[in-house]
């Protein structure tokens, strides 16, 4: 049964390794190779408000007006009465894969602090507050789960948006 | 406190760990009355889904009375008796308002691992794995609800703690697979599994005017109590031909809805199991899939297939043909608790729906290690473990 564990501590190991290489996020890009330029893309969330209540504060979500100069930001009534698409990428900065997978594992990827802010931008203008995990954590430090910390702590920061 | 934690494959034990703490204007403190085992559990033991830290609170199915609310939370206050949702939930995201629940898009604060493995990322849930948003479980003396109102339901007064307990896992997800399996007056439906989950599902089926409803499992004596609680048909598959016999009460058709409330963890005594335990162990398939086949396989041309029981991953010889030839409609889902509960509750309360017979064994929460080696073995026909940790 020790070995469940291992097994899970590879996968999510061999998630991040992924990652490095594809910082799109561990889907098909893998394919590219590590070393192709890309450009930035946008990252893309559909929030459940009316674009009237989104655009009529004039003022950005605390979260991605934090982000600055550095990104674009558009805003676009969702099809089908979904909400508002809020869109998000960085103006420029074409990066070779391998530094953004350095950046990225070492936490400090703009992308990553592109999702975060998405994320909690829309939780903000839905639910009007951001989700925070259970604290004192229960969760104890050991060498087996380390990954899996390491994974876990970077949970709004990463993942495909 | 005092709670039940994970400490490693098929290793739990009582220990003291910090109190919750309120993080948002939105929660409440819950000191936990009744809280319970459920099979989804078992898949965390058994270290099936691999999320799992030492020192995570398990738990997710409980009752309790609320201690604490935050200055957002408008329909709790201090002193009421509520059970909760096993998944965490907004109420404001469009999935909420699709009444789709379990996918709420602002209830994993974790939500990277989920969206990465299956493309997006599912809702929370109570002691499920940090891949659920590692919040902590139940079986505890208290626990913090995130988005109160939306998931914490006052229980009538005229339902007891024993009945209502139910109404947070168990009840919804059986109900969810007989509504979104589409069962119709006149039906005939199958349910793998006679867990507290396909009992439930019978019910729910029975109760939205099935005409046969049979129970499928190899325990007599949760068989046996289906027929006797439950009113259903029921077939042991390891001492009857469920094929023939599924036939033979349907007409020739095969059942209309076929609902699987089993899981990974399926059994069969055949070369299948096999095949499938030794494929799961080589990390060749994460899930093994018997029940679920069979449900496909038995199901009537143009029937409808609905998986309650839990999947993490990938699996092997999945029948594609028989679901693409015979024209069926496959679902499953994480329950959609929100949706149910306040109907289940009513339904509780006129005693259309009895649930205290699935509470097989009581104890306090010292007592749960206990518990869940009794419930994993199915010893002393345990069918649901019920800890209380005033006990
Ligand atoms: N969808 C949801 O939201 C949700 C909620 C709760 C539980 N679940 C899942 O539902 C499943 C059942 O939960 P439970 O608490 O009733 O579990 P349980 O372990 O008490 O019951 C499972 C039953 O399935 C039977 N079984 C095993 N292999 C079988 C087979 N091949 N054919 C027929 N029966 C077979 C077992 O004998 C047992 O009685 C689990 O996978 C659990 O994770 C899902
Ligand atoms: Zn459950
Ligand atoms: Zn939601």
């Amino acid at each position: 049964m020790r070995g469940l564990i291992k097994a899970a501590a590879v996968a999510v190991v061999g998630m991040a390794v992924r990652r490095l290489v594809s910082p799109g996020g561990g889907d098909g890009r893998w394919q590219r190779g590590p070393l192709v330029r890309r450009h930035p893309r946008w990252h893309v969330v559909t929030v459940n408000r009316s674009t009237d209540d989104v655009v009529r504060g004039k003022r950005l979500p605390e979260p991605l007006a934090g982000l600055g100069e550095a990104v674009e930001i558009r805003f676009r009534r969702a099809a089908g009465d979904r909400g508002i698409e809020l869109a998000v990428r960085l103006r420029d900065g074409d990066r070779s894969a391998v530094i953004a997978g350095i950046e990225r594992l070492s936490g400090r990827d703009p992308d990553q602090a592109i999702r975060a802010a998405l994320r909690e931008a829309k939780q903000l203008l839905e639910t009007g507050e951001v989700l925070h995990p259970d604290y004192p954590p229960t969760t104890e430090s050991t060498a087996v789960n380390r990954p899996l910390q390491l994974a876990t702590r970077q949970g709004r920061r990463e993942g495909r948006l | 406190m005092k709670a039940l934690v994970w400490q490693g494959v098929n290793e739990v034990a009582v220990s003291r760990v910090p109190d919750p703490q309120m993080r948002n204007e939105q929660d409440a403190i819950v000191r936990v009355r009744k809280t319970v085992t459920c099979g989804s559990d078992l898949h965390l033991l058994g270290g099936y889904i691999p999320f799992m830290q030492r020192g995570d609170v398990l738990g997710h199915e409980f009752l309790g009375e609320v201690v604490e609310v935050g200055p957002q939370v408008r329909r709790h206050k201090v002193g009421d008796r509520v059970v909760v949702c096993s998944f965490i939930s907004c109420g404001r995201c469009w999935y909420c308002q699709q009444e789709l629940f379990s996918l709420c898009d602002n209830g994993n604060t974790n939500p990277a691992i989920t969206e990465s493995a299956w493309g997006f990322a599912s809702g929370g849930c109570y002691g499920y794995s940090h891949a659920l948003g590692g919040f902590a479980g139940s079986h505890a003396e208290y626990i913090r609800v995130p988005y109160a109102d939306q998931g914490a339901f006052t229980v009538p007064d005229g339902v007891s703690d024993e009945r209502a307990l139910f109404a947070s896992d168990a009840a919804p997800t059986g109900w969810m697979g007989a509504d979104l399996g589409g069962v119709k007056p006149g039906d005939v439906v199958a349910v793998w599994g006679a867990g507290a989950v396909g009992q439930m599902a019978a019910r729910a089926a029975t109760l939205l005017g099935a005409e046969r409803v049979i129970v499928i499992d190899r325990l007599d004596n949760r068989l046996r109590m289906a027929q006797t609680h439950l009113g259903v048909e029921t077939l042991n598959y390891q001492t009857q031909d469920v094929g023939g016999e599924l036939l033979e009460r349907s007409g020739g058709r095969g059942p209309d809805v076929c609902i699987e409330a089993v899981g990974m963890e399926s059994h069969s005594s055949g070369p299948q199991f096999w095949y499938d335990q030794i494929k799961q162990q080589l990390r060749l398939e994460s899930d093994r899939p018997i029940a679920a086949r069979a449900a496909i396989y038995h199901c009537r041309k143009g029937g409808s297939v609905f998986l309650l029981g839990v999947y993490a991953g990938l699996v092997d010889k999945f029948p594609l043909g028989a679901l693409m030839n015979k024209g069926l409609t496959l679902r499953g889902a994480q329950q959609h608790g929100h949706r149910y509960i306040p109907m289940l509750l009513e339904r509780m309360a006129r005693g259309e729906l009895v649930t205290e017979h699935l509470a097989t064994h009581t104890m306090s929460l010292d007592e749960a290690p206990r518990g869940y080696d009794m419930f994993k073995n199915k010893h002393d026909g345990c069918v649901r473990a019920v800890f209380e940790p005033a006990a």
